[in-house]
């Protein structure tokens, strides 16, 4: 799987060729840095680890200044490892835009926008009591039972239930990309990704 | 210069339109496509409001048709657009006149900017049918 880490900038439209408008996230997508190759025989497993964003020293801990000092490369923000890269590299190679291609099919992931504490019908789609009469009272987006009487006597593990709400890790698939800009390293994708804008995502294909 | 507005100036052709807001009187002409034939409908009416910036930017025009009000929202930048005219340059105090959809009678005209004869002089050719008007 081929990838690359970036940023989310934000969301626009624009007119594909027929005029209509199409929503589109804009993505500042690499230039990443190879800063490891992970092979079965060391490692346990085949990857390759990207880098991407410039770090200072100041805010690099020594061990890592060592770790990019051996691959070659300046010092990077966010490391993620991707495995089976459709292409072949070697350490200190840079990775751009243009492994993708116009018309592709990408997964964006990212960490979704925290909301805070939320009740069920946010969180987990419950349909809530459905009516405000028929003896209803202050109850209209209440969970409802928990489980059964005297079988299990407990609730179930995993029992949905209001709290904290995003802020986790999310992918949004088969996004289809619309446009790249080699020049500026942005990709459009079609649609949208998680996360607020400058966060950081990761799209591979 | 933000990313955003870059990939607008570059993917989002700008269209050259007249200069109109709220209260002015336009007509849109809006390429519709029938089947494989496409014609050229005209839309006139009063620009109640523009809103958003850069490639996101609509304006709505109303105008009443068989005592019924429509309103129709464009994009400025629209590629079905094929042009606009500039009929009437309204005055008016603000940026949204969504008073006008209930003002009925009197109250539901809007006064038309009288240009005095330096202004006629320096209004931009796309203005010359008001400037025309005002004479």
């Amino acid at each position: 799987m081929s990838g690359l880490i970036g940023r989310k900038i934000g969301m626009t439209r624009l007119a594909d060729e027929a005029g209509n408008f199409v929503a589109c996230t804009v993505i500042q997508a690499g230039p990443c840095v190879v800063t490891q190759i992970k092979t079965e025989e060391k490692d346990g497993y085949a990857a390759i680890q990207l880098g991407y964003e410039e770090a200072t020293d100041k805010h690099t801990p020594k061990a890592e200044q060592g770790h990019f000092k051996k691959a070659g490369t300046t010092n990077k923000k966010r490391l993620i490892e991707f495995k089976g890269f459709e292409k072949e590299l070697k350490a200190g190679e840079v990775v751009d835009v243009t492994i993708f291609n116009e018309g592709d099919f990408v997964d964006v992931a990212g960490t979704s926008k925290g909301e805070g504490f939320q009740g069920v019908v946010k969180r987990w789609g419950f349909s809530g009591v459905g009516s405000r009469t028929h003896g209803q009272h202050d109850r209209q987006r209440a969970p409802g039972s928990a489980g059964a009487s005297s079988f299990p006597s407990r609730v179930w593990r995993g029992k949905k239930m209001a709290g904290r709400t995003g802020g986790v890790r999310a992918k949004a698939q088969n996004l289809a990309i619309f446009k790249i800009l080699p020049e500026k390293n942005v990709l459009l994708v079609k649609g949208s990704i998680p996360g607020y804008n400058g966060s950081y995502v990761i799209v591979e294909r | 210069m933000n990313l955003i507005q870059y990939v607008e100036e570059k993917l989002s052709p700008k269209k050259q339109l007249p200069d109109f807001k709220a209260g002015d009187t336009i007509t849109v002409h809006y390429k519709i496509k029938e089947g494989d034939k496409e014609r050229v409908q005209q839309y006139q009416g009063i620009v109640i409001q523009r809103r958003g910036a850069g490639a996101s930017a609509m304006f709505t025009v109303r105008k009443i048709s068989n005592g019924v009000g429509v309103e129709r929202v464009f994009p400025v930048n629209s590629a079905f657009i094929d042009k606009i005219e500039l009929n009437k340059q309204g005055v008016v105090r603000r940026a949204r006149i969504y008073y006008i959809r209930q003002a009925k009678g009197k109250k539901a005209r809007i006064e038309e900017k009288q240009h005095n004869e330096t202004e006629v002089a320096n209004a931009p050719a796309n203005a010359k049918p008001v400037a025309a008007a005002a004479e």
